[in-house]
């Protein structure tokens, strides 16, 4: 069935889980569409194992399915169901499954039917795993600073983020943290609903954040963490995808392309890519240095989620284009024929770049003093 | 045509581009109207019939209005501009002749008819063109925001209203369009916000909101809100022609409209389709002969309110009632309106996606 690698997971709004392969610019949805209702939306993702052989998908009803991409078919399906709205965020723990609901209610599933309850407040928009020390968890929300959980330690967070100082005005500055993800192994990098990216320091006494960057005009959705760790990139609600240097507190490139909200943003773990997709149901893959887009594929559902497998794919296109040159060098084409080939070709000139804000300094020549 | 929803047998005898002009030219009527004393056929009519080769895109002599020889004084330099135009034109007239003598002596061997192109036929190709037998497509369809007015759960339920203190024609606007659209109910704004203008209406059990948003006395942007939790798109108006601005035009009745939807193709033009027809009660009254058509064509949609008459089997008569006027999708948003921090589905970025004349959306 899965016999082409999935470089991407998708998980769209209507319940279908797709897979995209980028390097054959293929999309396979592993379910029959019609068979889904409203209730089956994928609302969170994570993988299963270490080996990224295993996708664990949250859906809207409260049940969590595993899939398995060897085999291509969905694998096990469990209840997770408990506290009221959807989820905001899916780990893995020591084989158990750790869920985190909108009202707070973080439980981790271990075997035999136990459960682990936190309650992590109100309103939560996002948990997520710190993936050098698995037994931490981090949440935020509306209204909910960031909290830093130990799941051993359920009774209080190891961290509490302390709200930002009156602004200007002496009004309390409001909350409200949309994505989060972990820096390096301590640190955490947060955006909110009022265009703000924070970066905060368990490690240090200081409560407050570290940094605090004010952004665009749009509640920012999507947060990434670039592979050198010293970037971030940042999607919000109309479209626009944008890496802020975390040392300068700077934007420092935009990403252009996107027509509706960007719902879901992942780095390659690897290599300089970022993958993205949102509300105006395209998936893109653009590259971080260059900022041009890789690969733009449509997928007919608006999407909500993403998982960028750490293979390296562009390995598989090198091996297309091996087939290609030997496909060439077989075929029988003499020095003399080569040099014809060349010879009437014509010459291609550089066209001068002429750039119009710029001016040239004339050199002077320096004037010795008489 | 994509989605003739009530008019199955009137689309075999309604061809729009006839009583509307053919589609270049219709498209012209869209800019500011030059001050010439008489009304011309559009010059554009001949660039549709000659232009046949690679130079199509650029901008052919003929678009050009030619200057008005009757302007000059002088008489016998008028005479031999006057000449030279019928030299001109007896010579294309002679070289249409000869082709066509060429061709019916070739008979079955002669080439194929040249097809002009055209900025639609040039279209670019859209990946998200909806293919109407689409599994996914029809499954997101039957299960999106507006699929309980078409599986007839709901009935629609308008209210229209304006932006604060609205002038005269904008006042006009909103009593033509309430009377368009059966089932609507016209508010003063009265400076409310517009989601507790949502609120009130979530709570008398309205199915959509039309706001009018006025600029400089005239009607400028219509704010189109799907209740209870639609998609809100945001439109740009142009091109305003009342009552009583439309020459001969009967007064409108209350029967049902039919409505046309043309030319929505797109997944995101199928989204605003719906949009519109989800404004229209179900079952329209063919009594009344009306017929309210939302005509697609390069993102600008146009808004028309006609009576029909059947003169016998081939020939239709149209009198075009109430407003007429001209919509571009500027924003559509998944939600109800909130433009701050909701999340858009198609935001229009006007250096992004107008870089080339032959790529549309809708």
């Amino acid at each position: 069935m899965a016999a082409s690698m999935q470089h991407v997971f998708v998980g769209a709004a209507t319940g279908v889980f797709k897979g995209v392969n980028l390097a054959q610019k293929k999309a396979t949805n592993f379910q029959n569409v019609a068979s889904l209702s409203r209730e089956e939306e994928i609302c969170a993702m994570c993988w299963g194992n270490q080996q990224e052989s295993q996708v664990c998908i949250g859906l809207k009803n409260g049940l969590v399915k595993t899939f398995d991409a060897e085999q291509g078919e969905f694998t096990d399906c469990a209840n997770c169901a408990g506290g009221d709205g959807r989820f905001t965020g899916l780990a893995k723990y020591q084989g158990s499954l750790v869920t985190c609901v909108e009202s707070g209610l973080l439980r981790v599933w271990k075997d035999e039917g136990e459960k682990v309850d936190m309650d992590v407040g109100k309103d939560v928009c996002r948990m997520r795993q710190n993936h050098a020390l698995p037994h931490q968890v981090a949440t935020g929300g509306k209204e909910n600073e960031l909290k830093l959980w130990d799941i051993q330690e359920p009774e209080k967070p190891i961290f509490k983020a302390k709200n930002v100082r009156n602004d200007f005005l002496d009004l309390r500055v409001p909350v409200w943290v949309t994505d989060l993800q972990f820096l390096s192994e301590q640190k955490l990098v947060t955006c909110t609903g009022h265009r703000q990216v924070r970066v905060y320091d368990p490690a240090t006494p200081k409560r407050r954040p570290v940094l605090n960057v004010e952004l665009g005009e749009y509640a920012l959705t999507a947060l990434s963490v670039t592979p050198d760790c010293q970037s971030v990139i940042v999607g919000d609600s109309q479209g626009s995808m944008v890496m802020v240097d975390l040392r300068m507190g700077k934007v420092q490139k935009a990403f252009k392309g996107f027509a509706g909200a960007i719902r879901s943003l992942q780095c390659h773990p690897t290599l300089p890519m970022v993958a993205s997709c949102g509300l105006d149901r395209f998936l893109r893959i653009h590259d971080i240095n260059t900022k041009e887009m890789l690969h733009k594929v449509y997928l007919k559902s608006k999407l909500n989620c993403l998982l960028f497998s750490s293979a390296d794919f562009t390995q598989e296109e090198t091996e297309t284009t091996k087939k290609q040159k030997r496909k060439l060098e077989s075929s029988n084409i003499t020095d003399e024929d080569e040099d014809e080939l060349w010879g009437n070709m014509s010459v291609v000139q550089d066209g001068k770049k002429t750039d119009k804000t710029k001016r040239k300094a004339k050199t002077k020549k320096l004037k010795k003093p008489k | 045509m994509f989605y003739c929803v009530y008019s199955t047998f009137i689309s075999t005898f309604y061809d729009l581009s006839k009583i509307l002009g053919p589609p270049t030219s219709w498209f012209i009527l869209s800019f500011p109207k030059m001050a010439t004393p008489k009304k011309k056929k559009m010059p554009v009519q001949e660039e549709i019939q000659d232009v046949d080769n690679d130079s199509a895109m650029a901008v052919p002599s003929s678009a050009i209005p030619p200057p008005n020889i009757s302007s000059i004084k002088n008489k016998m330099r008028r005479t031999h501009e006057f000449i030279k135009l019928k030299r001109q034109r007896r010579k294309k007239k002679e070289l249409q002749k000869k082709r066509k003598r060429e061709t019916e002596a070739l008979g079955d061997e002669a080439p194929p008819k040249k097809v002009p192109k055209t900025i639609e036929n040039m279209r670019v190709f859209d990946e998200t063109m909806v293919d109407p037998q689409d599994e996914e497509v029809l499954h997101d369809e039957a299960h999106d925001e507006m699929a309980s007015y078409f599986s007839r759960d709901t009935r629609p339920k308008v209210l229209i209203t304006s932006s604060d203190r609205p002038r005269s024609t904008t006042t006009r606007f909103l009593k033509e369009l309430g009377q368009c659209i059966p089932n609507s109910e016209i508010y003063y704004r009265r400076g409310l916000d517009i989601k507790k203008v949502i609120t009130q209406a979530l709570a008398k059990e309205f199915t959509d909101i039309i706001v009018i948003n006025e600029d400089r006395r005239k009607p400028n942007g219509l704010l189109l809100c799907h209740l209870p939790d639609g998609p809100t798109a945001h439109f740009k108006i142009s091109n305003v022609k009342l009552h009583d601005e439309i020459k001969r035009a009967p007064k409108s009745t209350e029967h049902y409209p039919e409505v046309i939807l043309n030319n929505f193709n797109t997944r995101l033009g199928h989204t605003v389709g719906r949009m519109f027809a989800a404004l229209f009660p179900h079952d329209p009254q063919f009594s009344g002969r009306q017929a309210v058509t939302f005509h697609n064509q390069r993102d600008f949609i146009f808004f028309r309110h006609h009576r029909y008459l059947f003169k016998n089997n081939k020939r239709v008569g149209l009198n075009e009632l109430g407003p007429r006027f001209t919509l571009k999708l500027r924003s559509l948003q998944k939600g109800t309106f909130d433009s701050k921090f909701g999340e858009y589905e198609w935001v229009h970025k006007r250096h992004e996606m107008d870089t080339s004349r032959r790529k549309f959306f809708l």
